[in-house]
């Protein structure tokens, strides 16, 4: 007999070795995330995907699923801390969705939407950041990096170039980039790398496809990311 | 007759889409002015405030004159309302935080291309300029928000309308966007 486990009441099967998530993604149940993609070793960084398993919170990501345990992925408190984590996320960078092109097709986006966040709530930090444009296809915002790795991890597991590493400690903490100048122009990166394919946010995007996709037909503008999954499932569709 | 609620609008630091969408709510305008007394508003260019039940602020905080007016909206106005991006985070009007406001004047007023003229304006009328541009909950204590760039005029209407009739607001999914 197959074990399981209860997600928000519903029984969830799973294989040992499974974490939380992967039961709940193979269940085709939504468990909001962000730093989390099911092609690479999970990171619990952006703590998004935070549960409550009797009383303790756990990043779904990275808690083994085990027989019989119960968790909360729906209720208000639990929708309440995320909403706290993603307002962090974005006053600590610079969102400014109207200006953005990946505006309606961002994850950072949809979870927020999906997690009832209307506003960032706290203090801007409005830090000062650059934007890298040296490359001739890619460009990177560091205004929109949400330091969840991706691109490092695929960067490094995927395409054996660890062009990305994150350098500084704490609120220091910042995207770097393997080439002499520290621009991406400089670097052995392409655009048929994975890791210009894997960012959840508009902080990694190809040149010259921006607006594509009209505004108002966007992956998120229509139906929630629980029901649409993540951009990298569409990755065609929406770049 | 019990006397209709009193609603004030006002754009500080915005370009005036905010306003602009909700004219677009069209015809049910009409059934608006049955429902409420606007107060201070571009739309009625009354230029002093009263007492209101509702205000409704568009913009961001960028200067002492939107620091004043704020101020004065949440002195008057029971329930107040940021309504849009640069209301709610600053919006575009916020990139210029990426710089120092000498170096925004400087290239809008000295070195930009195709000034003439150069010279910063500096008459006493014209409102002095902040450091930085704020949303406006880092001025004053604020009761809702409505995101949007601008929020659609279904947006502003299902807010005001369940507003007004004591219900708890609820959005249906593509009303809500920070876009």
């Amino acid at each position: 007999m197959s074990k399981s486990f209860k997600l928000d009441g519903r029984a969830i099967p799973f294989e040992t070795g499974q974490t939380i998530m992967d039961a709940a993604l193979a269940a085709g149940v939504y468990i909001p995330h962000l730093c989390h993609n099911p092609e690479f070793a999970p990171h619990g960084s952006c703590r998004v995907c935070l549960v409550d398993i009797g009383g303790r919170q756990v990043s779904a990501c990275t808690a083994a699923a085990s027989e019989g345990m119960e968790v909360d992925s729906s209720s208000e408190a639990i929708q309440a801390t995320r909403r706290a984590i993603l307002q962090m996320l974005f006053v600590e960078g610079n969102h400014v969705c109207p200006a953005c092109e990946k505006s309606g097709a961002c994850q950072l986006q949809a979870v927020a939407y999906y997690a009832g966040m209307l506003a960032p709530h706290f203090t801007h930090f409005f830090p000062r950041r650059p934007v890298d444009a040296s490359h001739s296809d890619v460009i990177i915002d560091f205004n929109r990096c949400i330091l969840c790795e991706l691109c490092v991890r695929a960067s490094r597991d995927l395409d054996g170039k660890r062009v990305f590493a994150i350098s500084g400690r704490g609120l220091e903490s910042h995207l770097v980039i393997d080439s002499p100048s520290g621009l991406l122009g400089d670097s052995s990166f392409a655009v048929g790398d994975k890791a210009a394919h894997v960012c959840p946010t508009g902080a990694i995007l190809p040149k010259g496809r921006g607006y594509e996709t009209p505004i108002g037909e966007r992956l998120y503008d229509r139906e929630p990311i629980s029901i649409v999954g993540d951009v990298r499932a569409h990755e065609e569709e929406v770049v | 007759m019990v006397e209709k609620p009193r609603v004030a609008t006002a754009s500080l630091c915005g370009c005036f889409g905010c306003h602009m969408s909700l004219l677009d709510i069209d015809e049910r305008i009409l059934q608006l002015v049955d429902l409420v007394t606007f107060d201070r508003t571009p739309l009625t260019d009354i230029k002093t405030l009263g007492d209101c039940d509702l205000g409704l602020i568009e913009g961001g905080v960028a200067n002492a004159e939107n620091v004043e007016v704020l101020r004065e909206f949440r002195r008057c106005c029971k329930t107040l309302v940021a309504v849009g991006a640069c209301a709610v985070n600053g919006g575009i009007p916020a990139m210029r935080n990426q710089f120092g406001l000498a170096e925004c004047l400087r290239e809008s007023y000295c070195e930009g291309i195709g000034v003439h003229n150069p010279g910063i304006p500096n008459d006493p009328e014209i409102p002095l300029l902040l450091n930085q541009v704020h949303p406006i909950h880092e001025v004053v204590a604020i009761d809702y928000v409505l995101p949007g760039c601008p929020p659609s005029a279904d947006a502003i209407w299902t807010f005001l309308t369940e507003l007004l009739e004591g219900r708890p607001i609820a959005f249906p999914y593509t009303q809500i966007h920070f876009d």
